[in-house]
């Protein structure tokens, strides 16, 4: 599925991610830790083609076709999607106009035809059910006034509406309180498959109680400089980030 | 940052105008320049009768003493008054019965804008479709008028200007002028020695008009000024919505559009007027355009009388206009919506003004300004309540978009009362457009331009919302148009 090798990133000219490599294959969850400013939010931009996020070296493969050459929109219609730390909002934009032309975008660039109103409608219907959306919610304009809960609550749900194929989770659970996290973390449980995978970044191992790991990776100083089964995030919630110094 | 530096090559290259074409046709030309023999050539083609010659010479007399202004932010080189043709109009063979016999050339040229001129053609739309009225003005007249049978049934005159001056004289002697006197600025004075035609509708007392009216504006010819002059009577108890468009063929040189607009609402009468001006803006490097300066006033005469203006601006190389409202009548009301864009080397100094004179009259401006490439927005706006306006009351919002790094956005509210009992209120905001919006759109899978596109559109969301339905379609496809190419 997701294949990274060797990853070099620059952010303003500072080598910020210096020589990554991970490997997640189809079907599995691996969770990325580590301390502030190890890389994490760098490497989820890097993944997504953000300006200014300069990929020096290495590779990076989605199902064996290279992303790093692709603009952020051709990256989202091969079924890359990041639930934002810090979620923006779009004013004037209603959310459902916002999701249904982002929809549209991706089925166009596919090759697929656009979807219709009824369909969209009630796809947008269930999905909203599940995650505990209100209609209210999707006729505002996105993000607009929603606080930080129902923002992460609101990526969550158009992740599951756009069906990516890989998803990153850049700090989902911080603003969530424990009813909301445990909602969101069923909600993100709902699309894990045989043919998708997650990458999970945190900081907390609370989430990873909700939302089990295959694997679990440390990030510091912008290299894995370990990694291990979900034992390893209790690990670390135990004796911290200290033993990285080095290694980093 | 990589875009910030697209963002700057891109502007260049500004989206194709797609209007820009010239239809090749003889032309009846009044000889160049502008003196009282020119003024007499006008009034003579259109056979019009003595008090309105003397009018427009009073006029003209009146407008040499006058000088431009100058205060506007906009830069241009001097305009030479002498160097352009005031009269253009396509020859016309025989007098006109049918559409059939107006010249093909023209008609193709209103299909190829997609301006239905022919009524059948509106009627043969879906079921349900809006039907909607149009009157053609090409350069200085007035082409085909549609839809006037089925108006006049209930009441409503709706025909270009020229027609009502020689039919209906007494409401033209009536009302022209009387928003907008034949003294009231450089450019409103020039218009009224010149003008040539326009439209002029009327609507009687109690008649909600039963369906849009519409004027199109069309500059063909080249090295001429247009002045149209449109006058509307909404009388006691009356509904009329009015829209108008205009477009113009690429030409290097800068012509000069001068309109007169004069709305009047009596007791309880209701006028929304409507705009998308779309005016050929000039090329990349600020060659050529229209110089849109137009006067725009609203008498709400009236008790309870209601006139709401909405315009969309995308197009001209400089745009000089000030929508207004002298709210007279008791209770009555004026609102103003407003999106004005500026790419390229436009300029655009634009806003409104709420002149409060009853007791109880309430104002609502909303502007939405947004500004790309090298280009200045500039929304100038002034509230005023004089001593009688007792409980006056105005709202007031302007927010300004930035794209780009190279791009001005202003605002200049004035604001004055003369009544220690008017509320008014004024917000406004000054946002760029930001890179971790569009990076957020993009990121869900929308292109860079259909990113801008949604993020812009809903910027402006709150005045397009103010249009007539069938028109905002087309005003949020033009938003995105203007704005091609402003983000890399």
């Amino acid at each position: 599925m997701l294949k990274i090798h060797n990853l070099h990133v620059d952010v303003g000219g500072t080598p910020i991610i210096k020589g990554l490599t991970l490997e997640v294959p189809a079907g599995e969850v691996h969770a990325i830790m580590g301390p502030n400013g190890a890389g994490k939010s760098t490497l989820s931009y890097a993944l997504t083609g953000r300006d200014g996020y300069e990929v020096t070296q290495g590779t990076a493969t989605l199902n064996g076709e290279d992303l790093v050459s692709l603009a952020p929109e051709e990256r989202a219609a091969k079924g890359l999607f990041l639930s934002f730390q810090y979620p923006l909002e779009i004013p004037g934009v209603p959310t459902l106009t916002f999701l249904r032309t982002a929809l549209n975008a991706q089925r166009k660039a596919r090759g697929e035809g656009e979807v219709s109103v009824p369909d969209f409608m009630k796809l947008s219907r269930d999905v909203a059910k599940k995650l505990g959306v209100t209609q209210d919610m999707l006729k505002r304009p996105l993000n607009v006034g929603f606080s930080g809960g129902e923002k992460k609550r609101m990526e969550i749900y158009q992740m599951a509406l756009l069906d990516p194929r890989f998803m990153i989770l850049d700090e989902t659970d911080s603003g969530l309180d424990i009813d909301a996290l445990k909602v969101v973390s069923e909600g993100v449980n709902a699309l894990r498959g045989p043919d998708k995978a997650m990458l999970v970044i945190t900081h907390y191992q609370r989430l990873l109680d909700h939302i089990k790991p295959d694997r679990v990776h440390v990030l510091a100083g912008g290299r894995i400089v370990d990694s291990g089964g979900p034992d390893l995030a209790l690990a670390l919630e135990k004796g911290g980030y200290d033993r990285y110094k080095d290694a980093a | 940052m990589p875009a910030v530096k697209e963002t700057i090559e891109t502007v260049e290259s500004i989206a194709e105008y797609e209007h820009g074409f010239v239809t090749e046709i003889e032309m009846d030309m009044a000889p160049k320049g502008l003196n009282t023999d020119i003024v007499r050539f006008i009034s003579a083609k259109k056979e019009e009768p003595q008090w309105m010659l003397d009018w427009r010479l009073r006029a003209f007399e009146r407008w040499q003493t006058m000088q431009e202004p100058s205060w506007a932010m906009v830069r241009y080189p001097a305009i030479d008054f002498q160097d352009a043709y005031y009269y253009a109009a396509p020859k016309a063979k025989v007098e006109l019965n049918s559409l059939d016999e107006l010249d093909p050339e023209i008609l193709a040229t209103y299909q190829k804008l997609g301006i239905p001129l022919r009524e059948q053609e509106v009627l043969a739309g879906v079921r349900g479709a809006p039907r909607i009225a149009v009157d053609a003005v090409f350069d200085s007249v007035s082409v085909a008028t549609t839809f006037r049978e089925e108006l006049a049934k209930s009441g409503v005159i709706f025909c270009s200007m020229s027609e009502a001056v020689r039919e209906h004289p007494e409401l033209v002697q009536a009302y022209l002028g009387s928003v907008v006197p034949l003294s009231d600025n450089f450019y409103a004075t020039l218009n009224s020695a010149v003008f040539s035609d326009g439209t002029f509708v009327y609507i009687p007392p109690g008649v909600r008009c039963p369906m849009e009216l519409s004027t199109y504006f069309r500059i063909n010819a080249a090295e001429t000024g247009q002045f149209e002059r449109t006058l509307i009577i909404a009388d006691k108890g009356s509904y009329v919505s009015y829209l108008e468009g205009c477009t113009a063929p690429k030409r290097d040189e800068n012509q000069l559009h001068a309109a007169v607009v004069e709305l009047v609402a009596l007791e309880d009468a209701e006028i929304k007027y409507s705009t998308v001006q779309n005016w050929y803006p000039g090329d990349k490097n600020g060659l050529g355009g229209i110089y849109n300066f137009v006067t725009k006033r609203a008498d709400c005469r009236g008790a309870r009388s209601k006139v709401s203006w909405t315009q969309v601006e995308t197009g001209s190389a400089v745009t000089w206009k000030y929508p207004s409202c002298i709210l007279r009548g008791e209770e009555s009301q004026g609102e103003f919506y407003s999106i004005a864009i500026t790419n390229g080397h436009q300029q655009a100094d634009t806003g409104t003004k709420m002149i409060h004179l009853g007791a109880n009259t309430r104002s609502r401006i909303v502007s939405k300004g947004i500004s790309a490439g090298r280009s200045n927005n500039t929304y100038r706006g002034q509230v005023s309540a004089h001593a009688k306006a007792k409980g006056a009351r105005n709202f007031t919002q302007c927010d300004s978009l930035l794209i780009g790094d190279q791009c001005g956005a202003h605002t200049i509210p004035y604001v004055e009362a003369k009544t220690p009992y008017a509320t008014f209120e004024h917000e406004a905001t000054t946002t760029r457009l930001s890179e971790d919006q569009l990076f957020y759109c993009r990121q869900r899978g929308l292109p860079t331009e259909d990113a801008v596109a949604l993020l812009v559109n809903g910027f402006v969301r709150e005045v397009l919302q103010e249009l007539p339905m069938e028109f905002a379609v087309e005003a949020q496809k033009l938003v995105a148009i203007s704005l091609e190419g402003s983000v890399g």
